[in-house]
């Protein structure tokens, strides 16, 4: 067990939800996730997390399917050659079709890995700091900070009209 | 969307949620008939492995019937799923929201029907797998030059692609459901499709990354599956099928049908659960010029067609299409033509948009309308080929309308289960169109 402590404030108003990671931001609280039942920019915004690399999973996804595409068509074209419809052996324009398929097929089926591992969506239910009201119409602010940093945090939340506050270690 | 003031975040929860509610008596009428119907299509699928192809009404030189018929028809309901859940979202069109996951399951369901035909279709069906490029110890490969191998990958990449974009939108919703339930079992089975959702802004931001991608694929594949099922006619020399427009001919035809089979639905459903606040006339409205639109490219396909049949010179053409219009399956063309271009007509109109009445009806004459069309291309075109001493007449046995009958119920089943065990309407999207609850106003 770590000395990490989780502290999570609960609010109605998204402007309040804003105005609080401020000011944790100013009081040296670096740590902080905030909770939502839909996307916000506004929250994108304040957080102001990198860009997602979720694009490159889907970029390489993309390019491997493409290769795939090509290696399936011309290898396996070339392994039973047969001619068809007096057209040659490997035959680009209707290999474009299997090669697109895959494009898309492959690049779908990576950016659900990148999906799934850049959010770490990989367990069965959340874990401790969650609050159920967070899918329905409720805001949430988790800060992870020392043991020391639990009154100060406690402190902004309650200044700030936080309607719930939780504690956790984590 | 004025109607939608009267809701709350908490509002669109519940009433979403109720309509996972322990099913009730109206539920189980409309399931156990589609049970007892998909076990007659199941019947006569097993009679015609067991008799051989010979009792579905395939006769010289007509070899594709009914069963293609309905793989195309199915498809194509399959097009406007993705059309409103992808193409839509990257047009910010709003009127999507509400609709856009009734859709999105229409496609997974109808790509499942879909899926069946080219299998039932098989002489032996038990040997399907052999479509698939895979190591074996005939030492052979597929052909990868054939139309009808562009169609395993393009519809097989369509379901992956599609039920994947149908999960990965539901992950928040179904986490909503998981904090509502409180059943065991129930409990449990959501807590692992959601995935240990939060909806912490960590997760938001990779996940609105990644659906904006799965849309960016899944614009150009909808648009690429229909091109290519019309390249199984397409590409082949046969006068009514070999013809540069059929790749936008047929997904224009899509999307309407399947626009048409997404108002079959939405609804029963809209009246059923009370979804009035969420369906709303605005929704419908869009749906209907959308419909509107593709109802006159199909109408100008189907002009064109005959244009270009008889500009061809080429008599084996233009006696084709001389031949829908006035031969034998006459009926059958201007069935297609009034459900499809004549029906639709009345929709130029603000006031029939938006009567939800003449919107249901229209849309059923629009899916018999368009599996008509299928049946048009597909049979006739055979029917009538270049050498008149091998023309002939196909006439549907009972076998190909017991299972054309059991699709429709295998479709409908999957859908009344959908209803009752995962959220129809997104409860984030929904979300979305209301205002942020804010303490101040916004300056």
């Amino acid at each position: 067990m770590s000395d990490k402590q989780g502290v999570l404030g609960i609010f109605t108003y998204l402007d309040v939800t804003i105005e609080t990671v401020k000011k944790l931001r100013d009081a040296g609280f670096k740590n902080l996730r905030v909770f939502s039942p839909f996307p916000n920019h506004e929250i994108e915004e304040v957080m102001d997390e990198p860009e997602s690399i979720v694009r490159f999973f889907t970029l390489f996804g993309a390019m491997l399917g493409a290769a795939c595409g090509v290696g399936f068509t011309v290898l396996m074209s070339s392994d039973w050659p047969i001619s068809v419809s007096a057209k040659p052996i490997v035959s680009l324009p209707p290999f474009m079709v299997i090669i697109f398929e895959l494009t898309i097929l492959m690049g779908a089926l990576s950016t659900l890995v990148g999906l799934l591992v850049n959010s770490r969506l990989r367990r069965n239910a959340p874990r401790t700091m969650y609050d159920t009201r967070f899918s329905e119409d409720k805001f949430g602010i988790m800060i992870t900070c020392s043991k020391e940093g639990v009154k100060d945090a406690e402190e902004i939340l309650t200044s700030q009209g936080a309607e719930d506050i939780k504690f956790d270690s984590i | 969307m004025s109607e939608q003031n009267t809701l709350t975040y908490a509002r669109v929860n519940d009433d979403i949620i109720r309509m996972l509610d322990k099913p009730t008596f109206k539920w189980w009428a409309l399931f156990l008939p589609t049970l007892l119907f998909v076990g007659f299509g199941l019947f006569c699928f097993i009679y015609q492995v067991h008799y051989g192809l010979g009792v579905a009404g395939y006769r010289h030189p007509v070899f594709w019937g009914v069963y293609i018929t309905d793989f195309v028809f199915w498809v194509g309901i399959a097009h406007s799923g993705t059309l409103i859940s992808a193409i839509l979202f990257l047009f910010r069109a709003n009127f999507r929201m509400s609709i856009y996951r009734i859709a999105e399951g229409m496609t997974v369901f109808a790509v499942l029907t879909a899926g069946l035909f080219p299998i039932i279709h098989l002489g032996r069906p038990w040997n399907f797998y052999w479509l698939f490029p895979y190591p074996n110890q005939r030492e052979l490969w597929v052909n990868f030059k054939s139309p009808l191998l562009w169609d395993v990958f393009a519809v097989s990449t369509y379901l992956t692609v599609s039920a994947l974009f149908f999960f990965i939108g539901m992950i928040p919703d179904i986490a909503a459901i998981r904090d509502r339930v409180t059943e065991v079992p129930r409990k449990i089975i959501y807590s692992i499709l959601s995935l240990g959702w939060k909806g912490s802004n960590w997760e938001w931001l990779h996940y609105t990354r990644a659906y904006l991608f799965f849309a960016a694929f899944a614009t150009p594949l909808v648009l690429s599956v229909h091109s290519v099922v019309s390249w199984d006619f397409a590409m082949s020399n046969l006068p009514g099928w070999h013809t540069t427009i059929f790749a936008p001919y047929f997904v224009a035809g899509a999307i309407f049908s399947g626009l048409g089979m997404v108002i079959t639905l939405t609804v029963p459903i809209r009246k059923i659960f009370h979804l009035e606040d969420y369906i709303t006339l605005d929704n419908y409205d869009g749906m209907a010029k959308l419909i509107m639109l593709t109802s006159c490219i199909v109408g100008y396909a189907y002009g064109i067609e005959f244009f270009m049949a008889w500009y061809s010179g080429s008599p084996a053409e233009w006696g084709q299409f001389y031949y829908r219009a006035t031969g034998e399956y006459a009926l059958f063309y201007w069935i297609m033509v009034v459900c499809n271009v004549v029906i639709p007509l009345p929709l130029w109109f603000k006031s029939v948009r938006r009567n939800i009445k003449i919107l249901f009806i229209m849309s059923i004459f629009i899916n018999i309308g368009m599996w008509f069309e299928r049946f048009n291309i597909i049979v006739i075109s055979l029917s009538r080929g270049f050498d008149p001493a091998a023309w002939g007449i196909y006439t549907p046995s009972w076998v190909e309308i017991g299972i054309t009958v059991g699709s429709f119920a295998w479709f409908f089943m999957f859908f009344l289960i959908f209803l009752k065990t995962l959220p129809s309407v997104s409860i984030t999207e929904m979300k979305e169109l209301l205002p942020v609850p804010r303490k101040e106003a916004k300056t």
